[in-house]
């Protein structure tokens, strides 16, 4: 299984949006340069799973994001884990909107 | 033999009840239902609550600032302190303390200053690497990570599996080959630290919890310094085989734990909800769930207590602690299953803590030692190793 989402790339517009599951998992946001902005989820606790945490996107546009890709999921909570750490090991840095609030205790990855 | 708690065990198992009910099941319903960490200043506000009370740190040694109680006691308060969401591992999201690594109590003055303190400080964090892609039953023969002698320091080169925390972790005992030759006797204990060049978190292993994942490593060159053994050379085995009976008990005393919460779930369920004009209760195919689960939970919890029993009076109780650990696992498996089939469709759901316990407490009967392994150590016990 590959560890980092590559997906493509889907514009973020209130057709995607709506077109999305109601089911659980993992999202990245980027923005109009192609650079991961933020990395979140929709956990058991979100009324219509990706949906509304997309919808949320759609509408506050956090980062200047203008796309996402996403991963229906049930363990959200480690594989949100796993790609904040993938992106640190990639890139030094949490994405620009995860750095304002960092997660407490993350971990460290040097992925082959 | 008592048979009944002591005055004292009931009043401290009425303060955990309490505090459970009162302080972490509200603070629960506003988590993400697969949480297993509360929010700093909640777990700061809770952990201050539990010292206050003289309950922090059950499982240190009250020379170490632990609150030195008996494994009876320690297992009657598992029970009660498992009785919420995240309660079969994440009992009170942790607020009463972590032994962390009970094998740095036999370390030497130097290692404990440098790793058991910062740890029980909460300064640093450690974790245990014993399995390997090899296995992880059978550490005699499944280690195959090598350590080798070079100019005062040891050499470490292989992998790791299923370890937890390593990411998060500042040092980890790591188990090792140090002689091919000798099977259990050419294992050894090194305590590493993170920060060495050549020690690598590869990847994250996802499992049925979504909260909590375990991780791989890899070892390339890693030195560590000859200081940095723990035990003696070769003794790396008696050291791994010395923490798991005891913490067997308090194991199985959280699969009860979260048993009884299942229970009284199903009951008072059971006693509201009506189909075809009569209450679940009065249905004899529910009556016997609730009756079967009653059974599952009172067999789990007098052999985990007569384990901790024999514990505390200084007998030997390895084959005592692994009935525990495999009547309960099992037992709370089945006590979860009947309370979700009585709840029905609700049971599926994450608006009930169900679904969550049914899939950590399948993994109860493979962690601490799968329950075939426990039949083998047993029936070595009875039989004898010769005729195992």
């Amino acid at each position: 299984m590959a560890i980092r989402m590559e997906k493509p790339w889907i514009e973020l517009t209130s057709e995607s949006v709506q077109a999305l599951p109601g089911q659980l998992g993992v999202f990245e946001l980027a923005d109009r340069q192609g650079r991961v902005v933020c990395i979140g989820f929709a956990g058991g606790r979100s009324l219509f799973g990706l949906r509304s945490e997309l919808e949320r996107a759609l509408r506050e546009r956090p980062g200047g994001a203008t796309r996402f890709r996403y991963e229906v999921n049930q363990q959200y909570m480690s594989r949100h884990r796993e790609l904040l750490m993938l992106h640190v090991a990639d890139h030094g840095a949490l994405p620009v909107v995860n750095g304002a609030d960092p997660p407490p205790g993350l971990g460290r990855l040097s992925p082959l | 033999m008592q048979l009944e708690p002591t005055e004292e065990q009931r009043q401290i198992l009425a303060t955990v009840r309490r505090f459970v009910r009162e302080e972490i099941l509200p603070l629960e319903a506003k988590l993400d239902p697969d949480a297993s960490e509360l929010p700093k200043e909640d777990f700061d506000r809770l952990t201050n609550m539990v010292r206050a009370m003289g309950f922090w740190g059950l499982d240190i040694p009250a020379e170490y600032g632990g609150a030195g109680i008996d494994l009876v006691t320690r297992a009657l308060m598992a029970v009660e302190m498992s009785q919420h969401r995240a309660g079969l591992y994440a009992p009170c999201y942790g607020v009463f303390g972590s032994a962390g690594l009970a094998q740095l109590y036999e370390a030497t003055e130097e290692q404990k200053q440098k790793y058991l303190h910062p740890m029980l400080r909460g300064e640093k964090r450690g974790f245990f690497g014993l399995t390997e892609p090899s296995g992880g039953s059978d550490p005699a023969r499944a280690i195959r990570t090598r350590a080798v002698q070079d100019a005062g320091e040891w050499i470490i080169n292989g992998s790791k599996v299923f370890i937890s925390g390593a990411d998060r972790a500042h040092f980890g005992l790591v188990f090792a080959r140090t002689d091919a030759e000798r099977g259990r006797g050419g294992i050894t204990c090194f305590i590493v630290d993170t920060d060495m060049p050549g020690f690598h978190v590869r990847r994250i292993v996802h499992t049925l919890r979504s909260s909590h994942y375990a991780t791989e490593l890899q070892f390339e060159n890693l030195r560590v310094p000859a200081a940095n053994v723990l035990g003696e050379v070769g003794r790396g085995f008696a050291i791994a085989n010395d923490r798991l009976s005891r913490q067997r008990i308090p194991y199985a005393a959280a699969c009860i734990g979260v048993a009884v919460k299942a229970q009284e779930l199903a009951i008072e369920y059971a006693k509201q909800r009506e189909t075809f004009g009569a209450p679940l209760a009065t249905r004899q195919a529910v009556q016997w769930m609730i009756v079967d689960n009653e059974i599952d939970i009172r067999t789990s919890l007098w052999l985990t207590l007569a384990a901790a029993h024999k514990a505390d009076s200084g007998q030997p109780y390895r084959m005592e602690a692994g009935m525990a650990k495999l009547v309960a696992s099992e037992a709370g498996g089945r006590v979860v299953d009947r309370a979700m089939q009585i709840h029905g469709g609700y049971g599926m759901t994450k608006d009930l803590p169900f679904e969550r316990w049914f899939r950590e407490m399948r993994i109860r009967r493979v962690g601490e030692g799968p329950n075939e392994v426990q039949r083998h150590v047993i029936a070595r016990d009875l039989l004898g190793a010769g005729l195992r």
